[in-house]
């Protein structure tokens, strides 16, 4: 916290207003105003005069849109279990520093900077029929003939841990460091083993940024697309409801629908992270942000 | 003995995510330099014309002028408006100030392609969708708060009494910009900026949604090529991967000098 002097003002005043106007229009016209019009236009179908809610009732009457959403979360909800448990186990274990700490994080960085269409491509080769890994199990004799991990359900699986884990490791380390070492220390002097400092004071501790990385990594797996389109089935097993919407908005022209299929994605992240919310409260009713923070 | 034995299964992991980075990243190097590569561990034989190809057949000289058009723009113009908000939200305290930072907040983390198919039918609606100019307005809807959230602590460092001092002694307001707050915020403005662009020349979902014909940003285009697969060598495509790829290290590691790899990710504390 900043100590706060007397000069410091704390009116709104028009220079104040004029300063931040650019960045809050801008934020209005090109964020908040494309949902409340994409919203309207959803409720407007191309294919009649007036308000209808055609378009919704299209998409819950066709198997092949509507199984996308299932699609979707038997995508995102594995891989965020995944990424989750695996960042926190890592996170965990290395939050008092570890070795070569500032080379790996580098590395790490390095998936999340390239984006998911160079990691896509190089999944496509390296774990290809013909790729690296398949010529290392099969020189190993593991098997006679290669994994299939590619086009398919697995495939998207890959690119969505090569891109989630790291991001999600590095919050976590960055979130568990930053725990004041002296209630862990407090706690072992009093008898606790590492199992129950870890169930009783850090958990508790760490279950608010554990679950806003939980939503964080949720919604982006839900929202995947390159990597569902390139190392997937996109017209089959992996087409996802980004897919759907896409395909409607670029290939229908049907801006409409489009719509319409982008507030349906909008609502089912919108529930899961009521769902991560409430599911948060039941964990650590206690838990409020920063404490225990250095 | 267990506390070794678990922390050597955590490294254990960790070399081995980073051996399957190493590999994914080296097969698109290796591919790129290949003339043939079947199921060999290395290529019977290494040629650069790739390069040369892909620049020819990709019209990698027009990509990349965009590319780096757009990144420059989206940089500058975030910087611009996002530098006045940063100050006052480091500065005051008013009545709506959490409501804000969450309406900035927002653009960061909910997926681009969520909000992205409204934007573009928007934009399109208004005539600049598939144009350099709509890739420019889209990619800087969530740089714009980016550049709030980096630049803020920035101004908080700098002592709210250096101000005062000036101001008693005489100084307007664009004096005091132009001599003290711009000079120390240089550091700031320099980490901005170098995030923004490396989050710009990466960024995919709003350049693919609004960049048409002319307007492909470079992984746009790595993106179509690869779709038409079968009509282009993929080897040809590996090595327009390779120029990105040694285009976004080069700037990373230009960026890791202003900042720690996990300030690069998403701050759960705030």
């Amino acid at each position: 916290m900043r100590a706060t002097t007397p000069r410091e003002r704390s009116e709104f005043d028009v220079f104040a207003m004029l300063c931040i106007l650019p960045s809050l229009l801008y934020v209005l016209c090109m964020f908040v105003y494309p949902f409340l019009y994409g919203l309207y236009l959803s409720l407007r179908p191309q294919k009649m005069a007036g308000f209808s809610l055609a378009n919704y009732l299209t998409f819950f009457s066709d198997p092949y849109q509507y199984g996308t959403i299932w699609i979707t979360f038997s995508l995102a909800v594995p891989c965020t279990i995944i990424v989750l448990v695996l960042s926190l186990v890592l996170a965990y274990g290395m939050r008092r520093g570890f070795f070569m700490e500032r080379t790996v994080t580098t590395i790490l960085i390095l998936p999340i900077s390239l984006g998911v269409i160079l990691l896509s491509e190089g999944i496509l080769g390296f774990y290809g029929s013909q790729g690296w890994f398949n010529q290392i199990v099969i020189a190993l004799g593991l098997v006679s003939d290669p994994f299939i991990l590619t086009h398919n359900y697995i495939g998207v699986t890959l690119a969505l841990f090569m891109q989630q884990f790291p991001f999600c490791f590095l919050m976590l380390l960055g979130y568990i460091s930053g725990i004041d070492p002296s209630l862990e220390r407090s706690a072992r002097m009093l008898g606790a083993t590492p199992w129950v400092v870890f169930r009783r004071v850090m958990l508790p501790l760490i279950a608010p940024g554990l679950a806003i990385a939980f939503a964080l990594v949720f919604v982006m797996s839900f929202a995947v697309f390159p990597s569902a389109m390139m190392l997937g089935q996109p017209s089959g097993s992996t087409r996802t409801i980004s897919i759907a919407a896409y395909q409607q908005a670029f290939e229908q022209y049907d801006m409409s629908y489009a719509s319409a299929i982008a507030v349906v994605m909008g609502l089912c992240q919108l529930a899961a992270l009521v769902v991560i919310i409430l599911f948060r409260r039941r964990l650590s009713p206690a838990a409020t942000m920063g404490v225990g923070k250095r | 003995m267990r506390g070794r034995l678990w922390n050597l299964a955590l490294y254990l992991f960790i070399l081995g995510f980073i051996l399957n980075m190493i590999g994914i990243v080296s097969h698109v190097v290796v591919s790129a330099f290949a003339k043939r590569w079947f199921g060999n561990p290395l290529p019977p034989a290494f040629t650069t014309d790739w390069f040369s190809y892909a620049w020819k057949n990709f019209d990698l000289g027009q990509v990349l002028s965009v590319t780096l058009f757009v990144a420059v723009a989206v940089v500058v113009l975030s910087l611009l408006i996002a530098f006045p908000a940063a100050y006052i939200l480091a500065r005051r305290n008013f009545r709506f100030k959490s409501l804000l930072l969450l309406l900035y907040f927002l653009p960061m983390v909910i997926p681009q392609m969520t909000y992205g198919i409204p934007l573009a039918t928007t934009l399109y609606r208004y005539g600049v969708g598939g144009s350099v100019l709509g890739v420019i307005l889209a990619v800087m809807v969530p740089m714009v708060p980016l550049a709030v959230f980096i630049l803020m602590p920035f101004f908080e460092q700098i002592s709210v009494n250096l101000e005062g001092s000036a101001q008693v002694l005489g100084a307007s307001r664009a004096q005091i910009f132009r001599r003290i707050l711009f000079p120390l915020m240089i550091p700031g403005i320099l980490t901005a900026g170098i995030l923004i662009l490396v989050n710009t020349i990466s960024n995919f979902e709003l350049a693919f949604l609004l960049g048409g014909g002319g307007s492909q940003t470079l992984v746009v285009a790595l993106f179509y090529n690869m779709f038409a697969g079968g009509v282009r060598p993929v080897y040809s495509i590996d090595a327009m991967a390779v120029i990105y790829m040694v285009m976004v290290m080069a700037l990373l590691l230009v960026a890791l000098r202003f900042v720690r790899p996990t300030q690069m990710v998403f701050r759960l504390d705030r």
